[in-house]
């Protein structure tokens, strides 16, 4: 009685912190509304086979506990209720799988109107480099990464001189601009996250990584490394500030190029020397 | 056995002809397919409880050293959560400790606690005794095969020793930063994690070899596949999937060594790293991931399965009717063990590896549900219409269930891909994990403790104290990972040692705190456990011979607890599942296995 009662009470606390709890996701500021609605789905087909199957159990620990008279049922086998259960729970994945594939199909198909940025990261910090009028990112390479050189980009390269560099943690994007991000790492994997975009991709070194956002909502948003990258891994942080048209221009504006840093050639800030650490 | 070698042989043990008209069943028995198994008899002391070849003991040298090393595993746990409840409280709590403990605590608790518990532990002390065997087939390679994991074990502990420390890589090693100088531990401590780990798959590889060769070779006569106790099904099961899995992580790890000591590029791109270029180029990271997880799905299987098997065993006993839809669960621990190796990259959706992987791994991922699904449903069916006893195996089984469907469902959230993308890397996960893969089979592991300690020892653990053990350990872990999930809706990651003033992690703080608290509590409480097993050993109440009932043969042996040689003079002859509860037409409330149809001519049993 007590122990069924107990686990019943389980169950039921279980649905009340679901539905009072304080902790729920952050609003969500970009297209991908639609992975909260997905969510909410998986939510209620599980959540009501959890209770079923929970309280049910609870019932039987019930109504069927140990009497010294009472004797139990022998029965191997009910194919009938077993295929019944089986296609069942077929049907409940099917519901859950579909709407989660379609939702995917559109997360790995980057609009053609997106626009191109570049996310940089190393232990442990975040740059970023947006292309110039062009609209192309120049070519980079490892190899050439030096001082004077911090994003390694080659100089050869047409596309490459009117890169804005952006060797701060924070990033500033304009709303409503589909924005494809290419994630490239130095030296370990990273993870560019940010939990209001709801979307993430591990970064690597030696080849690109990508996803597509459209951030929808002004403000500031935290950007969190989500891929354990050493010690400082915890630190590495940094700032999406996604603006009206005329403030992003105007913080365009103060940003440098490839070019002129280039010119300056005097290496002033080492990539290094970002460390936060 | 082929039938035709098997018809001409039957013998029917004559019945007592005073029945009158009644014909009794006949009793069919299998011919005997090969001699006796020469036993290896030891004599002095070493070779009885030392260097010893019965499975038996080794099985208790396995669990007796799992749970030493989980133990560490433990105390680990309570430096991370009071780092996470109370930050900036615990000088001695550096990020490098923390991450460190992250470590060892993941790694220790799936592999040296779990694995070698439900595999060395309970395969060695079961499967002689359940399938009608004297022993181990390679009871030499059998002993060996635990002086491996003790071995491997030590290796683990004197990596905490090392200058640097034990590595802090996460129990996932991903390189390139297991072995950067970024990372803790990236001298020796990954180096003797790397070792530790190939020797732990070497050892293992010896011990499982025989579980699989002694389940299909030396069963007792009668006792056919479709007759072994599912806790057989699921070691055995578990067992062919850690044979097929550790080898990927034996080589990764022998990769990830070299790369660290000989400077090849097996899983090293070309690096910038601290000012300059490393001499590292061509290799990838992502290939060490899909080696790891072609092992480390399987593994998540290795511990759920043999307690998928258990369970069924423990709630049929105590409920004291036959499990549900017994084929149907044989099957689906079949399938589900096929299916693990399939549903790897799961772990790997926002890898960076070929986004269009995320269509295949997240529809074999949620396959797995239906057979899934339906080992829950059987459980809880058995228990509709039974005669609950409600023991403390029972209640750790009713504990099971909860937790396993809870941290099941979440695992639907987790396979479908898309939604994997926000909770990945988020305490979404860590919640989920800990929920499957850690306190249900532990519920499980405590249900088969409280279960055979009486067939290991002779005598009952304390009851009190098992009461006071279950509820705290259920409703405990439940508080702690139930409200965990929620963390990783705020966006709070994982591997995160302190989360400073960010927004996120603010409003969290009380639920931290109150995780914590939880959490030591729960943590001392496996303390009182062991007191309670150390000293109902000489102390608990004597064990009647067969306490629970059970039709199974490791409580039907000659000498209780069992002896050297498990059988006495003769094997068992098996007649029937060990599932013969509550028979109707029968006056015995249960039929074990070993009792043949003609001593029990009325029972109504159906073909099994």
């Amino acid at each position: 009685m007590f122990v069924a009662i107990i686990f019943a009470l389980v169950i039921v606390a279980s649905i009340a912190f679901h539905f009072w709890s304080p902790w729920w996701w952050t609003p969500v500021a970009s297209n991908w509304g639609n992975i909260d609605d997905t969510i909410i789905l998986t939510f209620w087909v599980t959540g009501a086979v959890f209770v079923a199957v929970c309280l049910f159990m609870s019932y039987c620990v019930w109504q069927y506990r140990y009497r010294p008279d009472r004797k139990a049922e022998y029965k191997p086998e009910d194919k009938k209720l077993e295929f019944r259960l089986t296609w069942l729970t077929a049907l409940g994945v099917v519901a859950l799988l579909a709407p989660g594939l379609v939702v995917w199909k559109e997360y790995v198909s980057v609009p053609d109107n997106a626009f191109k940025i570049e996310v940089v990261a190393y232990q442990w910090g975040w740059n970023y480099r947006l292309p110039g009028d062009d609209g192309v990112l120049g070519k980079t390479s490892i190899d050439l990464v030096s001082d004077e050189n911090p994003y390694g980009l080659d100089s050869k390269d047409p596309n490459s001189k009117d890169d804005i560099l952006v060797m701060d943690a924070d990033l500033h994007l304009k709303i409503n601009q589909p924005v494809k991000v290419e994630l490239r790492s130095f030296d370990v994997l990273h993870n560019f996250y940010v939990p209001q975009f709801r979307a993430k991709m591990d970064t690597l070194p030696g080849i690109i990584t990508y996803y597509w956002f459209t951030p929808e909502k002004t403000g500031k948003f935290e950007i969190l490394c989500a891929e354990y990258c050493g010690t400082g891994h915890y630190a590495m942080r940094g700032y999406v500030q996604v603006d009206e048209e005329k403030d992003y221009s105007n913080w365009l504006a103060k940003q440098i190029s490839f070019e002129k840093m280039f010119a300056k050639n005097s290496g002033k800030k080492l990539l290094i020397a970002e460390n936060k650490n | 056995m082929s039938d035709e070698y098997t018809e001409n042989k039957i013998e029917a043990k004559s019945a007592d002809s005073s029945s009158g008209g009644y014909a009794p069943p006949a009793d069919h028995i299998p011919a005997k397919e090969s001699p006796d198994q020469e036993l290896y008899h030891a004599k002095s002391f070493w070779t009885k409880w030392v260097f010893c070849q019965d499975a038996k003991v080794i099985g208790v040298q396995y669990a007796l050293t799992a749970t030493a090393i989980g133990m560490i595993g433990l105390i680990l746990s309570w430096g991370m959560r009071l780092q996470l409840g109370f930050p900036e409280t615990f000088s001695f709590l550096g990020p490098a400790t923390y991450y460190q403990s992250v470590t060892m605590h993941g790694m220790i608790m799936v592999i040296y606690l779990l694995t070698a518990l439900f595999l060395g532990g309970f395969g060695n002390y079961l499967i002689p005794l359940m399938v009608g065997a004297r022993d181990m087939v390679f009871p030499y390679v059998n002993m060996v095969s635990y002086w491996m994991f003790l071995v491997a074990v030590l290796v683990l502990i004197a990596s905490f020793f090392v200058p640097g420390g034990p590595t802090g890589a996460g129990w996932t090693l991903y390189p390139p930063q297991a072995i950067l100088p970024g990372t803790p531990g990236s001298g020796m401590g990954i180096v003797l994690m790397l070792i530790s780990l190939s020797l732990f798959v070497i050892g293992f590889t010896m011990g499982g070899l025989n579980y699989v060769i002694t389940v299909l070779q030396a069963r007792t006569r009668g006792m056919t596949l479709m007759r072994m106790p599912l806790t057989i099904w699921g070691i055995f099961t578990a067992t062919v999937l850690a044979l097929l899995a550790f080898p990927a992580l034996f080589v990764a790890c022998i990769m990830m060594t070299l790369d660290n000591l000989i400077g090849t590029s097996f899983f090293m791109p070309e690096i910038f790293t601290m000012g300059e270029k490393l001499e590292t180029g061509g290799g990838s990271p992502i290939l060490f991931q899909h080696l790891f997880w072609f092992f480390g799905h399987p593994e998540v299987y290795i511990v759920a399965l043999p307690a998928f098997g258990i369970v069924s065993d423990v709630i049929s006993v105590h409920a004291r009717k036959n499990i549900f839809g017994y084929r149907m669960m044989v099957w689906a621990i079949v399938i589900i063990g096929a299916l693990s190796f399939i549903v790897w990259a799961h772990h790997m959706y926002v890898s960076g590896m070929n986004p269009w992987f995320g269509f295949f791994f997240a529809t074999t991922t949620l396959i797995i549900a239906v057979p899934t699904a339906i080992k829950v449903y059987n459980w809880v069916l058995t228990l509709w219409r039974g005669n609950i006893h409600l023991t403390i195996p029972m209640l750790f089984s009713l504990g099971f269930i909860v937790t396993f469907v809870n941290g099941g469902i979440t695992g639907l959230f987790l396979g479908n891909v898309i939604i994997d993308v926000p909770l990945s890397d988020t305490y979404f996960v860590v919640a989920h994990f800990h929920m499957v893969m850690g306190i249900a089979p532990l519920m499980v592991v405590f249900a088969a403790i409280y279960h055979w300690y009486p067939l290991i020892t002779g005598r009952h653990l304390n009851q009190t104290l098992g009461k006071i053990h279950f509820w705290i350990t259920f409703v405990g872990a439940y508080a702690i990972y139930f409200p965990m999930h929620y963390l990783g809706f705020i966006g709070v990651p994982r591997r995160y040692y302190e989360m400073y003033d960010s927004p996120y992690m603010t409003s969290g703080v009380g639920l931290n705190q109150f995780i914590t608290v939880a959490a030591l509590i729960v943590g001392f409480t496996q303390f009182l456990f062991l007191y309670n097993i150390f000293t109902s050993w000489y102390k608990g109440e004597k064990s009647e011979r067969n306490p629970w009932k059970a039709n199974s043969l490791e409580w039907h042996t000659p000498d209780y607890p069992p002896t050297h040689g498990n059988f006495g003079k003769e094997l068992p002859v098996v007649y029937r599942w060990p599932y013969d509860f509550s028979v109707p037409g029968s006056d015995k409330e249960f039929i074990p296995q070993h009792v043949a149809p003609s001593e029990v001519p009325t029972a109504k049993v159906e073909q099994t």
